[in-house]
């Protein structure tokens, strides 16, 4: 340590630096631990996501907002409990499919990619589960081969984007196209019937009165937040996504985390599979059509930067249930495809822009304490 | 800060230093930004012909005011007169027109357009709605005929062209609209050593010409070279107006920049030499075209400084020892085990942590909060069975932030709030956690102001003395000399002198810096 006086003004407190990490007393820890929560008082739920949650709180807003306008414009059906329990219900289910590739999309574009080959991933997982020779090894065999299949192109897709160097946009639009191509080549072009009652009953039965999709999608949705917000695989999908630079200088594996991220788009799309053949007691090689745009249109929606490193996984869930809301708003007031379609577009955009304002504003409002050169 | 500490009385040096007409006169301009008052009174006078520097530390309001001049930002009140009247430029390009060119540091050129393209980019001349290609060919080799610069070819393609090249397209542009005022922030820091004598010799064919030059740098000895007449700014105020560049003595300037007049603050040495444990051992290593056959040592509690231009090879010398970039030749050894190479991943597992040359690109997660900062590299040890342990992150951050005196001390805001010396301290933090033997430093007070070097200095050497070693790389001589105990200078790639710091001088180091750069032109 420095000896002699010191011929500034610098702490002294600098100089006295522990050099080395101390071996952690918990005492001391659970101090500090306890300083910082009286400073910010902040509650467990709320985490460091101040931000994401305020702008979930928006999306909520819209949803209710949705729910209002149904409300009113078929007040006749909204007047029977019941009728608005199967509603909620069957919005949920319309949700359910495509909110589980977006759990998958979100981790991907917050890793600061994207894949476009998650509707044909779906595709070739449902038809290669539902082969006769797959079947005849029945729901097991039929769950492992989609899941498989799903986290096979991933990798495929992961590879050859952090190893191959390929952009992920060219990538998987690549994928897109050759997973439908074998999907149609395995299924001749024919729907293959699911006998499987197990796999079908997944769509048609209840639990406690709610569908059984529901609560995979549940589950992976639960699953993906607690991947996103508690572990460190979550912690290195922002920092590959925010920075790829910073966190391969503080010795972060990027390219292996890059595959581990496409193989988990892979594996919500073999689950996705799955749900969607149990929907249609089938599959074919046109399944799943455009999901990859409900699923990255759902995320943005949902606040997940398409340049990387921010996004949540409730916003995303959202962004699904809105769109599966305003589908089902179209279909119980009588209304085209073609004008939902039109709204989508404009919710998308005036999503955007709102967070836009938002951020801006937030910046701003971050940015008091910044010394301006 | 509060009006009572308003600082040294503003100071006017004669009026008579310059001949020229005044194009532009600023008087009492203010701009705030939701909490922060970035200009607090600023008086400028430039006349034509001139050119004037401003002088300032990181965070004086430079770039504020040039933002002002350029018409990014509009000043919340005080006097803007050019040529006489007074002006409100609604937006760049209102400024532009005016006459007024600015010329940034991130030069602003598209990559993928010719030179003419660039040079008259938003005001091509055309008809019919058509670009007129051989007018502007014709027109953009007339104005690089008058930068001296008549060999660049108007169709190359901007990216084509090496940095002092871009620099000069982006005067192309201020004189292709007809700019009586060229603003230049630091104009100096891409060029190379040799590269700045002909930028001088532009600077004074424009001056001669009758157009006005504002120019930024934090270079001394470039100011009084080129310079005709400095306003210094400190804290968003101008603390000394219309100084005469070449016979205004350093230590009035610095003292108006900072309140202090001494530059650099370094902490004692520990009397004992280092002879701990030989930490690092670097044999012979190589990468075609950066740097050739280099070793080196560093011992446990020792720092190692290498001092060399931009360009010498020392960042991707020290980015090698990281792993970050593979070697063609050569080892890496970490307390005598050999290191895979090209592995960031094995280097900060055998105990080192870099901080790397561009903080925000290379280090930072700017939106997340300052503890994810801190615990990048360390949030997978605190973790439990890949679960983060959020409460022990922000306990290790905090007691970092606290040991660095990081100023905002609440490690939940997000590190894009911070200063950039803060910001410095959050990189430097990150390897304070865990088990860094060996801390590698490159540039590690750039953009970092005076105050919060001195603590980054004895951050560091408190470091060394706790038994860390230190590899530091510094283009400032005299942090090299005075922070490390042992120095190796760096050429074109090579080692060319190693020696204890106390017997080198700023003079000689320089010397053996720039001698092959001076006698035989630009580094490879």
């Amino acid at each position: 340590m420095t000896e002699g006086p010191t011929p500034t003004a610098a702490p002294e407190r600098a100089a006295q630096l522990p050099a080395q990490s101390p071996p952690v007393d918990p005492a001391e820890t659970a101090g500090a631990v306890h300083k910082v929560a009286a400073q910010g008082r902040i509650s467990w739920w709320r985490g460091d996501g101040g931000e994401g949650v305020r702008r979930n709180l928006g999306l909520l807003g819209v949803l209710v907002v949705l729910i209002v306008i149904g409300a009113l414009t078929r007040s006749d059906l909204y007047s029977d409990p019941d009728w608005v329990w199967d509603n909620v219900l069957s919005i949920l289910k319309l949700a359910a499919v495509v909110g589980v590739v977006t759990v998958g999309m979100t981790f991907v574009i917050i890793g600061g990619g994207i894949d476009l080959s998650v509707g044909a991933i779906v595709a070739l997982a449902g038809v290669w589960c539902t082969t006769v020779a797959t079947q005849s090894y029945g729901a097991g065999g039929m769950i492992f081969s989609a899941l498989t299949v799903g986290v096979a192109v991933g990798l495929v897709n992961g590879l050859l984007i952090s190893y191959g160097r390929l952009v992920p946009f060219i990538a998987t639009l690549a994928m897109l196209v050759a997973a439908r191509g074998l999907a149609a080549e395995i299924s001749d072009k024919q729907t293959q019937v699911s006998d499987n009652t197990f796999i079908n009953g997944l769509a048609s039965n209840h639990l406690l009165g709610i569908p059984l999709l529901v609560y995979i999608l549940a589950a992976v949705v639960a699953a993906g937040w607690v991947l996103l917000n508690r572990t460190t695989f979550g912690r290195r999908t922002v920092a590959v996504g925010g920075n790829p630079e910073a966190a391969r200088l503080a010795g972060i594996n990027v390219r292996r985390h890059t595959v581990l991220l496409y193989a988990l788009s892979g594996l919500c799309c073999g689950i996705a599979a799955i749900m969607l053949t149990a929907q249609a007691n089938s599959a074919q090689a046109a399944m799943a059509n455009l999901y990859e745009l409900d699923a990255i249109a759902a995320a943005i929606i949902g606040g997940t930067l398409l340049s990387g490193g921010r996004g949540t996984i409730i916003g995303s869930l959202l962004g699904v249930v809105i769109f599966a809301t305003i589908t089902n708003l179209f279909a119980i007031n009588g209304l085209s495809t073609e004008a939902q379609n039109m709204v989508k577009g404009g919710i998308i955009v005036a999503a955007v822009l709102v967070q836009q304002v938002q951020f801006r504003s937030l910046t701003q409002f971050l940015g008091r304490n910044r010394l301006t050169t | 800060m509060s009006a009572e500490d308003r600082g040294a009385p503003l100071v006017e040096a004669p009026d008579d230093a310059v001949a020229g007409e005044v194009v532009l006169r600023l008087t009492d301009v203010v701009k705030t930004f939701p909490g922060v008052r970035a200009l607090d009174g600023v008086q400028l006078e430039v006349r034509a012909g001139e050119v004037h520097c401003l002088l300032g530390q990181n965070g004086a309001g430079k770039s504020t005011l040039i933002k002002v001049l350029a018409g990014v930002h509009r000043p919340d009140s005080g006097r803007v007169e050019w040529r006489g009247e007074p002006v409100a430029f609604a937006n760049p390009q209102a400024a532009m027109r005016a006459g007024i060119a600015t010329i940034y540091q991130e030069l602003d050129l598209v990559e993928d357009l010719s030179v003419g393209e660039n040079a008259f980019l938003g005001h091509e001349p055309r008809r019919f709605g058509f670009v007129r290609r051989g007018t502007m060919a014709r027109r953009t080799r007339q104005i690089l005929g008058r930068l001296g610069h008549a060999e660049i070819p108007p169709g190359r393609m901007v990216r084509a062209l090496p940095a002092a090249g871009k620099q000069i397209v982006s005067m192309a542009r201020a004189l292709s609209h007809e700019a009586r005022l060229i603003i230049m922030d630091e104009p100096s820091a891409v060029l190379a050593h040799d590269e700045v004598g002909n930028l001088f010799r532009i600077i004074r064919e424009l001056t001669a010409q009758g157009i006005a030059v504002i120019y930024i740098s934090h270079r001394l000895e470039e100011i009084r070279e080129i310079g005709d007449r400095v306003t210094v700014l400190k804290d968003g105020r101008t603390t000394a107006a219309n100084l005469p560049a070449r016979d205004t003595p350093t230590r009035d300037l610095v003292s108006r920049m900072t309140g202090r007049t001494i530059e650099y603050v370094f902490p004692d040495r520990p009397s004992g030499a280092a002879d701990g444990a030989e930490l690092l051992t670097v044999e012979g290593l190589t990468r075609a075209g950066e740097f050739a056959d280099v070793s080196l040592r560093v011992r446990a509690g020792e720092i190692v400084g290498i001092a060399g231009l931009v360009g010498s090879g020392r960042s991707e010398l020290l980015e090698t020892v990281y792993g970050a970039r593979r070697p063609d030749a050569g080892s890496v050894r970490m307390a005598g085990r050999a290191l895979r190479p090209g592995s960031v991943g094995a280097a900060v597992r055998a105990g080192m942590g870099m901080a790397p040359e561009e903080r925000k690109s290379q280090a930072l997660l700017l939106g997340e909060p300052i503890y994810r900062n801190v615990t990048l590299a360390t949030f997978a040890r605190y973790a439990r069975a890949g679960f983060t342990d959020v409460g022990r992150e922000r306990a290790e951050a905090d007691r970092i932030a606290e040991s660095l005196e990081l100023r905002p001390r609440d490690v939940r805001r997000p590190v894009r709030t911070l200063s950039g010396g803060n910001q410095q301290k959050v990189v430097v933090g990150r390897w304070l956690l865990g088990d860094t033997r060996l801390l590698l430093l490159d540039e590690p007070t750039r953009g970092v102001d005076v105050g919060a070097r001195a603590e980054l200095y004895q951050v560091i050497r408190g470091l060394a003395a706790g038994g860390v070693g230190v590899l530091l790389v510094s283009s400032e001589v005299p942090e090299v000399l005075g922070l490390a105990d042992r120095v190796l200078v760096m050429r074109e790639g090579r080692v060319v002198r190693e020696a204890p710091a106390g017997e080198l001088d700023e003079n000689t180091v320089l010397d053996l810096v720039m001698a092959g750069s001076l006698m035989e032109g630009a580094p490879a």
